[in-house]
């Protein structure tokens, strides 16, 4: 428990630290894109334009951030009962199953306001349950929750493909997905962008998440837990109980990733929609420091990048989306792994000494 | 007769081929992890050593130099993640995670500005570029099998009979008596992560230009995350990480040759839940559900000296 | 001409922060002798032992090794002149076999399997000479404690030590293993080597050593002819003199027993027993003490009544509500019943380090409807209830919203205490109430204390400060070796038997 070398002020801590860290990410990114002999700076700017430059493209960036804010809150949440959950893009991909199962078996029968929290529910149900399963397993049996949710993402993905092809394939279609979902079970989106109510979804998650965090006992319970478990036991929390609670809201926060790409965009259950965003839920977590609101700030930064970076990749023939994938490695490196590399320089700069 | 001979024959070859890059990597991971590193960046440092295999490998025209420059990209990668668990005593499992993603996107930006084909090597060609097979054409020998099969009694003689062997499993179990007893925690483990970059290395490069002719994106698919499977399934030993490997890798060809064939009795056998088995064991075992797989004690904790 | 003294030590100062460890020691080992070093916990034994074996440095002071001035920087030194050193937790891998232990860090070339005979053969050799013998082949967690530990003397003895520093020896040894470790320890005496043991058990000292220093706050108050002097002596001069704190309370008043332990019994993962078939009964309005040397069961004994850790058998009875081993229910039932804990180690139980200091004062009360009425927690009455303890317990800085971790030690104990007794508890556990706290507080905390007794709370305090237990506690339970050994009238308490029972000599 004792700070490692060279204490620093709170200020420095909180803010300066994460933003050094953050630089030498986006300054590596700028030496690769030198060498792949782009003008760093002019590709800033067109990325810059490419996400914000038009109504269009900020409903684009809107949607990413969308994705972003899901499972960076997921990685958050269970970050903060000190579990540490890699399996976001699993549980966003079944949690995608649970919501389509739902719209498919009653999209002829419900209305579109019964129809949409109830599909919700089902991505949240799915999603938490394909996270309860690591969660149990290392509460009651002792297997460790980083592996267990990593191999459970590439069961889900064979699970979905095996879905995908044999069941729910739409009869005579080529293509392995699902029939589309009847109109009561799409989300009204702006016409002409994939922008939809999800992004509004998002938003409360975030403010759920903090009241939960911080303004329910149960948050109060997970927190204890997650910074000091020997107090939690003392306080009489149930630590089995209280990491499957964990992983459970974290798997159910990762499902809705399912809603915004099916219920709001695809409309059907297609292959492979969670498109890395589990993993990169993890950059955004740890760039917005486990907090709601540092999440969605680096869900917006994320989302601009992925909408900007397209732009660019579309500009600038060397540059191809996967740029914006560096640009998240590189984060959780540098943010994450890497995270005191700044620290005795800086406290050298800060702390006076003496 | 002569079928069933044949069809055993390519069965068994079918499975080293896909076993060798598994074998590699399971190896080098478990030199990490018996050290006490965690590696769950197996797949980005084989992807990277994929990539720069292929491309090295096309630009010089030459598959060793291929081999070689695989074998340095993932060494980069295998020090980057030393510097972070050993040096800076991160979260070992946030650097490796953060490796896979850099590995992802870099081998795709990297290969799409040097050859413009979205992501991909051009074609290897055969004769020069790509490691052939030695003594049996239709089995796909190729030096790096042989090498595979022979990392195996060499990783085992390493750990079982060496001298540091011996300081690298100490570390692994508790770091704190090595200390004690005047070795550096520090250099024994930067070897053991470097032995793992090696290794992954020549299991990328196998990918990319001998079981493959050229890169092509997220080529390794998840494999490194099949040898991390496979390593804890062997319960970090050798021989039954091997076994481990062999039947992964067996799976995987009876997934191929299973594919639409109806078995009697069971009807038509998901290629999915094949693919899905070594995860699927793997928990099971982790579960504790067949044996216990009992990790190296030390394992993911950084050392921090006291003083 | 006679042989340099194996160890002479002069004027050696060693400060932790603010606390002076170890005080201006000088002692003299002589060669091919067993010295003991005694004292209570904290005297500055083992951290006068540790500067000796390269663990700390001493900001000031000399040390001769058979004559020599050395500079001792690391374990490696002291090892590389002849001093080896035998920690109370063995730095044993336990998957490994002993010959695999022994070996480690001396394989003596690249390939294991020539330098492993020449250790094997060795080792053998050693161990015929000194009587440890021990199955090389054997994996060390397969081994009892007492062969752990001669594995860890053969691992010194196999590195050529001449000095052999022993740290607590028998803390986890049976009595029969720690007969053998004697006739060991002898033997080596025999051959020449010097032996130091540390220790707090009178027994030790007189059965084996030469020599003793009695050490006290960091310095030696005394140095003996084994011969010359008696377990009464050495207890008195480890426990010294002192000034009781004053506390100033009226005579108890007892009323029905609140707090009773039945039979309990604690074995842990190896065997030990940390309690054993432990007894006691505390009633309302009285503060018993538990007095005893750390590590005798006390932290044990603390958790098992509090519900964190469920005994092997027997029962706890609180407020008439019997537990017994096979339903121990939890800390939080227990509570809820009128326990209050105020626990041993706050940092590593009774606070969440970054938590704020609001959101500690709270900490095993959150479910309780005043703080959490519905849903939500209600902050502004948990800012109010800090606050409110705050005042009461004289917490400084008076900031709620100011992490845990940012308040001294004192206050982060002030803390615990106010939100235990905050609750009106019918029964209130308190671990070591003053450690590292100043004197102001000290006093504070222990009139809190009187006053909760005062109201018919039962408190039973766990102390490693003799002055403390006897200033504070109307009984006082002496503990050795996971038992209650003795009871005594802190008023007509004789330090001197206290000090015996205490080492587990009338045991």
């Amino acid at each position: 428990m004792r700070l490692s070398r060279g204490a620093l002020p709170g200020w420095a801590e909180v803010l300066l630290l994460p933003l050094i860290n953050i630089a030498l990410a986006f300054l590596v990114v700028g030496i690769i894109v030198r060498i792949i002999g782009v003008d760093p700076f002019h590709a800033l700017n067109r990325l810059i334009l490419g996400a914000i430059g038009s109504s269009e493209s900020v409903g684009y960036t809107l949607y990413y951030a969308t994705n972003f804010i899901f499972t960076g809150l997921a990685v958050a949440i269970a970050f903060h009962g000190g579990l540490f959950n890699i399996g976001g893009e699993g549980q966003a991909y079944v949690g995608g199953l649970g919501c389509g199962l739902a719209i498919l078996a009653f999209d002829k029968y419900l209305p579109g306001w019964l129809m949409v929290p109830l599909a919700i529910g089902a991505a949240a149900l799915f999603g938490a349950a394909w996270a309860a399963v690591p969660a149990w397993l290392q509460a009651w049996r002792g297997s460790h929750i980083v592996i267990t949710t990593i191999m459970f993402n590439f069961v889900a993905s064979a699970l979905m493909v095996y879905l995908l092809v044999n069941v729910l394939i739409a009869p005579g279609s080529m293509t392995p997905q699902s029939r589309g979902f009847g109109p009561t079970g799409q989300l009204p989106a702006l016409p002409g962008s994939p922008l939809n109510l999800s992004t509004f979804l998002a938003i409360a998650c975030c403010a759920a998440v903090w009241l939960f965090l911080w303004h329910t006992r149960w948050g109060y319970a997970l927190r204890a837990m997650g910074h000091n478990p020997e107090a939690a036991r003392y306080a009489g929390t149930d630590l089995r109980r209280m990491t499957m609670l964990g992983m459970c809201l974290s798997g159910a926060l990762a499902g809705f990733v399912g809603v915004n790409e099916l219920m709001g965009v695809h409309h059907r259950i297609v292959l492979d929609f969670p498109a890395g965003y589990g993993f990169a839920g993890i950059a955004v977590a740890l760039m917005g420091r486990n907090h709601p609101l540092g999440v969605a700030l680096a869900a917006l930064l994320f989302g601009a990048l992925q909408q900007g970076g397209a732009e660019l990749a579309f500009d600038e023939p060397a540059i191809t989306r996967e740029m914006v994938v560096v640009i998240q490695g590189l984060v959780i490196l540098f943010s994450g792994a890497l995270e005191q590399l700044p620290r005795p320089w800086l406290a050298l700069l800060l702390v006076r000494r003496g | 007769m002569d079928d069933l001979a044949a069809i055993v024959f390519l069965t068994a070859a079918a499975t080293l081929r896909t076993a060798t890059p598994l074998i590699l990597c399971a190896m080098g991971g478990l030199f990490s992890e018996r050290s006490g590193i965690v590696d769950v960046g197996l797949e980005g440092k084989m992807l990277i050593a994929a990539f720069f295999a292929a491309a090295i490998a096309t630009i010089t025209g030459s598959a060793w130099w291929g081999v070689a420059a695989g074998i340095v990209a993932a060494e980069i990668m295998a020090l980057l993640h030393g510097f972070a668990c050993i040096t800076y005593r991160g979260n070992q499992v946030v650097s490796g995670v953060a490796l896979n993603i850099l590995a992802a996107g870099l081998t795709v930006v990297l290969g799409n500005a040097w050859f413009h084909q979205g992501g991909q090597t051009p074609p290897l060609d055969t004769a020069r570029e790509r490691l052939m097979p030695i003594f049996f054409p239709r089995a796909g020998d190729n030096v790096l099998v042989y090498v595979a099969l022979a990392s195996v009694p060499l990783a085992w003689w390493i750990v079982a009979r060496t001298r540091f062997g011996l300081r690298l499993r100490a570390v692994g179990e508790m770091p704190l008596a090595v200390d004690a007893a005047g070795i550096s925690v520090s250099w024994l483990r930067y070897r053991a992560v470097l032995l793992c970059g090696l290794f992954s290395g020549l299991a990328g490069a196998y990918v990319s230009i001998a079981q493959n002719a050229g890169f092509s994106r997220d080529m390794t698919a998840g494999q490194g995350f099949i040898a991390l499977a496979a390593i804890i399934f062997g319960k970090w030993r050798p021989f039954p990480a091997l076994g481990a490997c062999l039947i992964f890798g067996l799976l995987d060809a009876i997934a191929i040759r299973l594919q639409g064939v109806v078995v009697p009795g069971l009807g038509e056998v998901p290629v999915q839940f094949i693919q899905a088995l070594p995860y699927l064991l793997t928990m099971f075992l982790l579960a504790g559900f067949i044996g216990r797989a009992v990790a190296p004690k030390a394992i993911g904790i950084p050392y921090e000296k006291e003083h | 001409m006679t042989a340099p003294p194996a160890i002479e030590l002069s004027a050696i100062d060693k400060s932790f922060g603010g606390v002076h460890a170890v005080r201006g020691v000088s002692l003299r080992v002589e060669s091919g002798t067993i010295t003991g070093i005694i004292g209570e916990n904290g005297a500055g034994k083992s951290t006068l032992m540790s500067i000796l074996f390269g663990l700390y440095h001493a900001d000031a002071g000399e040390i001769r090794v058979e004559g020599v001035p050395l500079r001792i920087e690391s374990p490696r030194d002291a090892i590389a002149h002849g001093i080896g050193m035998v920690h109370q937790h063995f730095m044993l891998i336990e998957s490994f076999t002993v010959l695999e232990n022994l070996v480690l860090g001396v394989e003596g070339g690249f390939l294991l399997s020539h330098g492993m005979a020449r250790a094997r053969a060795e080792v053998e050799r050693l161990g015929r000479e000194y009587g440890l013998s021990v199955d090389l082949d054997a994996r060390v967690a397969d081994l009892s404690v007492g062969e752990q530990q001669r594995v860890e003397i053969l691992k010194v003895l196999l590195r050529g030590a001449r000095i052999l520093i022993l740290d607590e020896p028998s803390a986890v040894l049976t009595p029969q293993e720690t007969d053998r470790l004697f006739l060991v320890l002898a033997t080596l005496r025999e051959r020449g080597v010097t032996v130091v043991l540390i220790t707090h058990k009178l027994r030790e000292i007189m059965a084996v050593t030469d020599r003793v220093f009695v050490m006290r706050r960091g310095e030696v108050v005394a140095e003996r002819r084994t011969a010359d002097t008696g377990p009464q002596e050495l207890a008195e001069l480890m426990v010294g003199r002192k000034v009781r704190l004053q506390v100033d309370k009226a005579p108890a008043h007892p009323g029905p027993v609140m707090l009773r332990a039945g039979h309990l019994r604690l074995i842990d993962g190896r065997g030990v027993p940390l309690l054993d078939d432990l007894d006691l009964e505390v009633r309302a309005g009285e503060i018993v003490a538990i007095a005893g040397v750390s590590g005798n069961g006390q932290t044990e004994l603390l958790q098992v009544l509090a519900g964190v850790r469920a005994p092997t058998s027997g029962s706890v009875t609180i407020c008439g509500r019997r537990f017994d081993a096979d339903d121990p229910g939890d800390p939080a039932g227990r509570r809820a019943i009128g326990l209050a804990h105020v626990p041993e180690d706050r940092l590593r139980q009774g606070l969440v380090a970054p938590f704020q200091a609001a959101e500690t004062s709270i900490l095993g009360y959150q479910d309780e409807p005043r703080f959490s009425p519905r849903y939500l927690l209600d902050r502004p009455a948990i800012g109010a209830h800090c606050r409110d303890l705050m005042e009461r317990f004289d917490v400084r800085p008076r900031m709620p919203g100011l992490r845990s971790s940012q308040f001294s030690g004192g206050n982060q104990q002030k803390l615990v205490l106010a939100r235990e007794m905050a609750h009106q508890p019918k029964v209130l556990l308190v671990g070591q109430p003053t450690r590292g706290v100043d004197i102001g507080a000290i006093e504070f905390i222990h009139r809190e204390l009187v006053k909760a007794r005062d109201r018919g709370c039962a408190v039973l305090v766990v102390s490693v400060e003799l002055d403390e237990v006897l200033s504070l506690a109307d009984r006082v339970l002496v503990m050795f070796a996971g038992r209650i050994v003795g009871e005594v009238e802190p008023a007509r308490a004789d330090e001197r038997r206290l000090g015996l029972m205490m080492a587990g000599a009338t045991a």
